[in-house]
């Protein structure tokens, strides 16, 4: 048995840091995507459905591509980080926050959508009728009716952020403790022929998945019951 | 149309398509896949399109680091030749029996170079002993040779502990080149094959005794043992017609072709 060394704590804390705030950005702005897509009448609307579903078909390496281009010097990236005298958010956290949020954008603002459109007009036109405000309607019968969605939406979010691999590996220059993410930590070990590391890390993932899924079916599972 | 029914004809059809593919393969029997160290690229492809023409077999190259090959063939990967990017991974093929017995032999030797899209950014060491820059990209030290050389020049020149927080490792030479093309590292150490005609930017030549050189081996495979297109491609890379490409894309050739 060997035990967890640093470089793989290191790893494993980047890798909770970088799902984390992912998940969180995504649900503060996939929440109004989903809302405007659910409730819009534009019939442009699907065309913005089509681009945020775009990261479930298309390869991580043309996001890595466009990735490593938009956020070096001569990209938006390298404009935004010269506002505190970088170069590039390549090769940053920042970088590969911003790449997940837009790897993991439909896993998060799907499920959501789909509550809010599971919620029907009945329940907000009543609401309407009591004089509740849009807002009022929406933070007190909207969200509480959508929570199955979210939660699906943030564990998809969450647990689709720490498999990320293509992406990272393509803008993240393999930095400890910066851009070396557990998967790029597992490529590496598999690489190096560190198969025992490798197995120590994939096995706690396969776990993990498991443990993730197990439970977010249980947890709806009882809420379904409880009528939730 | 019932599911069964749609489920049988669609295995059918794969089956059917699996079958003429197999029979395609056969009747081209003359194929060789070949696993290229990244460095080997653009000489790998030149050589082999030379080979194709010359001899009417088909080399089928596949890229990676060597460390990453290395790891595909000892899993049971069907290439018959590998060109690795240094000694040590043939060497292993051969104590590990995947190789076809026959010694490994230096096909190429490889040189680094400093390089920056910045025209004015390199100028000898310079730049490294002054140190002005955020990201300085290599290859993985770990698993690709051109990243260990890099790596030994930094030490020679006492500058690896110093320059550690800036660098940035590509997984291997050709990605490490990207990450200089598109301007995200400032500099890196990438390989000088892969500056062969190309002037854009500045360069220093890292001069050949900061480093180990870089003795490029090729070995066949266990999987290329039987394959008569295996064993003449790697009889090919001392054809000087192939010795003329691997010159002209700037590695050293080895002087007595075998591997000391």
């Amino acid at each position: 048995m060997i035990s967890v060394s640093p470089e793989i704590w290191s790893a494993i804390t980047l890798t909770l840091q970088l799902a984390t705030l992912t998940t969180v950005i995504l649900l503060l702005i996939g929440t109004p995507i989903a809302w405007w897509l659910a409730r819009s009448k534009t019939w442009w609307k699907e065309a913005i459905g089509t681009l945020v579903a775009l990261p479930l078909v298309l390869p991580p390496t043309v996001l890595g591509f466009y990735l490593l281009l938009a956020l070096g010097p001569d990209g938006p990236g390298g404009w935004f980080a010269g506002l505190w005298g970088a170069r590039t958010l390549a090769f940053t956290f920042e970088g590969l926050v911003i790449g997940s949020v837009i790897y993991s954008l439909p896993f998060v603002v799907q499920p959501i959508r789909n509550s809010f459109e599971a919620i029907g007009e009945r329940p907000l036109e009543a609401a309407a009728t009591l004089r509740a405000s849009p807002w009022r309607t929406f933070t007190s019968i909207a969200l509480p009716l959508a929570r199955p969605g979210f939660l699906t939406g943030a564990v998809l979010g969450f647990a689709h952020t720490i498999g990320e691999f293509g992406v990272v590996l393509m803008i993240g220059g393999n930095i400890p403790g910066e851009t070396k993410v557990l998967s790029v930590a597992i490529f590496d070990f598999v690489e190096t022929l560190r198969w025992q590391e490798a197995n120590l890390i994939a096995a706690g993932m396969v776990f993990f998945a498991f443990g993730v899924i197990l439970t977010t079916t249980l947890i709806e599972k009882r809420w379904r019951r409880s009528g939730l | 149309m019932s599911a069964a029914g749609n489920i049988r004809r669609l295995a059918t059809m794969v089956l059917s398509t699996a079958l003429w593919i197999s029979l395609a393969l056969h009747a081209n029997s003359g194929e060789v896949r070949v696993a290229v160290a990244a460095n080997f690229t653009a000489a790998a492809s030149e050589i082999a399109k030379k080979f194709e023409a010359e001899s009417g077999h088909a080399a089928v190259l596949s890229f990676g680091s060597t460390g990453q090959l290395y790891a595909q063939i000892s899993q049971g990967a069907p290439y018959g030749v590998f060109l690795a990017a240094d000694q040590t991974h043939p060497q292993k093929i051969l104590d590990a029996g995947l190789g076809a017995g026959s010694p490994p032999m230096t096909y190429a030797i490889g040189k680094i170079v400093l390089w920056s899209l910045d025209p004015a950014l390199i100028q000898g060491d310079d730049a490294l002993q002054e140190g002005n820059f955020d990201h300085l990209a290599l290859a993985n030290p770990e698993t690709a040779p051109y990243g260990k050389a890099a790596m030994e020049a930094m030490q020679a020149l006492g500058l690896a502990k110093i320059l550690e927080p800036r660098l940035v490792r590509g997984n291997n030479i050709a990605q490490t080149y990207q990450f200089v093309a598109t301007g995200n590292a400032e500099l890196g150490f990438v390989a000088l094959s892969q500056r062969v005609g190309n002037d854009n930017g500045s360069q220093w030549a890292v001069p050949e005794n900061l480093y180990q050189p870089i003795r490029q081996d090729a070995v066949l495979l266990r999987g290329g043992e039987n394959n008569e297109a295996a064993i003449a491609f790697l009889n090919y890379l001392s054809n000087p017609e192939a010795m003329r490409i691997i010159a002209e894309f700037g590695y050293g050739n080895s002087v007595d072709g075998s591997s000391q």
